[in-house]
């Protein structure tokens, strides 16, 4: 493992030396001292690549990767995972806004809230189908124009009654799917969705994915499965397809 | 004034001005080195065509007095500001503002500050605060509308703005903020979108002690303007945010309405949210009905430093960035986390505010 301090290096910096360090053949990294560089881990390609993230990481964390794992751990800023492809991004804290971004493949796991527009145009691409899962609260604009991939909202830290989701969830959704731990205000959902409750298959996916999480984070499985999923789905695959034409 | 040529740095790939805030409820100070080193991370979010900085509390000795900060083109523009002044005030103390110009790579304007009183006498009003405010406002509109390559950039009691066209780190070296220590602090990085880069178009905007930054641009600013000029105000620094300081000004000063009602104003619920929520909508729909003109548009990130305290809100749909810590009596604010943890290696609560809700942040009465 190569630990590298980030105090004080400018991000095109501190960027080179991560992806000189993997091209010499470095497959663990540990980043300390890390404070508002933006861009980190950007674009890195390769399997079985790990890099533990010390401090508070800038706007852009993973944009554009495929295939390493970025493990934060505490909070990050806006647009992680900003159109990723494939790998993992665990947060073991809060995340800003637009994280998961277009996103294309790959997981991107946050422990606590999220802020507004997560997820939004999410797509998978032939084999490929990004998850997004997050254990507290979301504000606005969740997966708003989502096209595809699965999106996992679990409120675990909401207090009784507090929304675990804020306006406009979904709205132009047209691929993909939602699952909400909890009930569902169809008025704050955009009226291209539809709720339903979950079957077999849905039920082994979520399971699968719960499972992991619960995992990567400690947290008991049994109590997030503990409340009941609702199904967020697309009710057309083209919402907008009749706006300019008849 | 210097209008500097705008695109005379490169082109650049980011962009969004980056906020720092910062504020103590018990008035303990400190000096603007950490301001300057956490507005210094966010550099990359401007592009070196105005940075600024704006402390409470750093002129104890004058605390009476209204501190005027001045920008001079000319020698012409100076000597006819100070003949206004002189007529319209009692200056007790006037020297240049220390700086360091070694510390910009262009030229700086003249830079002057003035702690004075507005004379009274003679005019047909009674000496209470509000309208001695009321003059020094008038002197400020006076100076900036009518004296060319003069620019009154502060007014406020026992606070003061310093800004200019640089990077952070050069307008804080350039006016040697760490020399200066405060309660309530604001610092801002700027990338100018549609407005020149000129050294009076650096952020905070200041009136009396009303002090904005701003992240975003005001759409609504023609609406603003009109309605703002209808009650006097002068609008004539060329960007968007003078119109938040002014309004500010006119709700909270003139018209006594709390600092939250006036963020409602400015930032609105959305006529849906009116009509699903019952137990106020009444009130909204007049706020709404009576200050439509007064709404902010677009995208925004603003803190907004007051004599009294420290607020920092969202456009309606949470266009631009905003984060919160604290730990014990002080309070961060910023565009970015990790600014707020180069003030604070600890902080006990990270949080992002909800879209238009204000955070408002009081110092304790002492």
């Amino acid at each position: 493992m190569k630990t590298i301090d980030a105090k004080g290096v400018y991000y095109r910096d501190l960027n080179r030396l991560i992806r000189e360090t993997i091209n010499n053949g470095e497959r663990e990294i540990y980043l300390k001292n890390v404070k508002g560089q933006y861009y980190i881990c950007d674009g890195i390609k390769g399997k079985n690549i790990k890099v533990t993230i010390d401090g508070i990481p800038g706007n852009d964390l993973a944009a554009f990767m495929d295939g390493p794992t970025v493990i934060l751990k505490s909070n990050g800023q806006d647009n992680i995972g900003n159109t990723m492809t494939g790998g993992k991004i665990i947060v073991n804290g809060i995340a800003g806004d637009v994280c998961g971004y277009a996103m294309r493949g790959g997981k991107l796991f946050v422990k606590g809230d999220v802020g507004y527009r997560v997820g939004i145009h999410m797509k998978g691409y032939k084999n490929l189908n990004p998850v997004i899962i997050i254990g507290g609260k979301a504000g606005d604009f969740l997966g708003e124009y989502m096209a595809g991939g699965i999106l996992i909202l679990l409120g675990l830290n909401a207090k009784d009654n507090e929304p675990i989701y804020g306006d406009y969830l979904g709205t132009g959704m047209h691929g993909g799917v939602m699952y909400i731990r909890g009930n569902i205000d169809l008025s704050r959902c955009g009226k291209e969705v539809g709720i339903k409750k979950l079957d077999k298959n849905d039920k082994k996916i979520l399971s699968s994915l719960i499972k992991e999480f619960s995992e990567d984070f400690s947290i008991n499985y049994d109590k997030i499965m503990s409340k009941e999923f609702v199904k967020l789905y697309p009710k057309t695959n083209r919402p907008y397809g009749a706006l300019y034409a008849k | 004034m210097n209008q500097q040529k705008i695109f005379d740095r490169g082109i650049r790939n980011i962009s969004g001005c980056g906020l720092v805030g910062w504020i103590n409820k018990n008035r303990k100070k400190v000096s603007g080195e950490i301001i300057k080193k956490s507005v210094c991370l966010l550099n990359d979010r401007g592009n070196g065509l105005g940075a600024g900085f704006a402390a409470y509390g750093i002129y104890p000795d004058y605390k009476d007095l209204y501190a005027f900060h001045l920008m001079y083109d000319t020698k012409k523009s100076q000597n006819e500001t100070e003949k206004h002044l002189k007529e319209t005030c009692t200056i007790e103390h006037l020297e240049p503002i220390p700086t360091n110009p070694k510390a910009i790579k262009n030229s700086n304007p003249s830079l002057m500050r003035y702690f004075l009183k507005p004379k009274l006498a003679g005019k047909n009003i009674d000496t209470s605060a509000n309208t001695e405010d009321d003059e020094v406002v008038k002197i400020v509109m006076a100076v900036n509308d009518r004296i060319e390559g003069a620019f009154a950039f502060s007014s406020g009691k026992n606070m003061g703005t310093f800004k200019g066209v640089g990077f952070p780190e050069e307008i804080a070296n350039f006016y040697e903020i760490d020399q200066y220590s405060g309660y309530i602090w604001i610092g801002h990085t700027r990338f100018p979108t549609n407005t020149p880069g000129w050294w009076g178009g650096a952020h905070p905007f200041t009136l009396l002690d009303w002090a904005i930054i701003h992240n975003g641009e005001i759409s609504s600013y023609g609406i603003n303007k009109r309605y703002l000029e209808m009650f006097g105000y002068k609008l004539t620094l060329m960007t968007d945010t003078e119109v938040a300081t002014y309004l500010f000004d006119l709700l909270v000063r003139k018209q006594k309405l709390s600092i939250k009602t006036a963020c409602t104003i400015l930032a609105p619920p959305f006529w849906k949210d009116i009509d699903r929520n019952n137990s106020n909508s009444d009130s909204m729909e007049k706020l709404r009905m009576i200050y439509g003109s007064a709404a902010l548009n677009g995208p925004f990130a603003i803190l907004f430093a007051h004599k009294n305290g420290l607020v920092g809100f969202n456009d309606r749909v949470k266009l631009r960035p905003l984060v919160l810590g604290t730990k014990g009596d002080t309070v961060y604010m910023s565009s970015e986390q990790s600014a707020i943890y180069v003030m604070c290696d600890s902080p006990e609560k990270v949080w992002s505010p909800k879209a238009s809700d204000p955070v408002i942040v009081n110092l304790n009465k002492n």
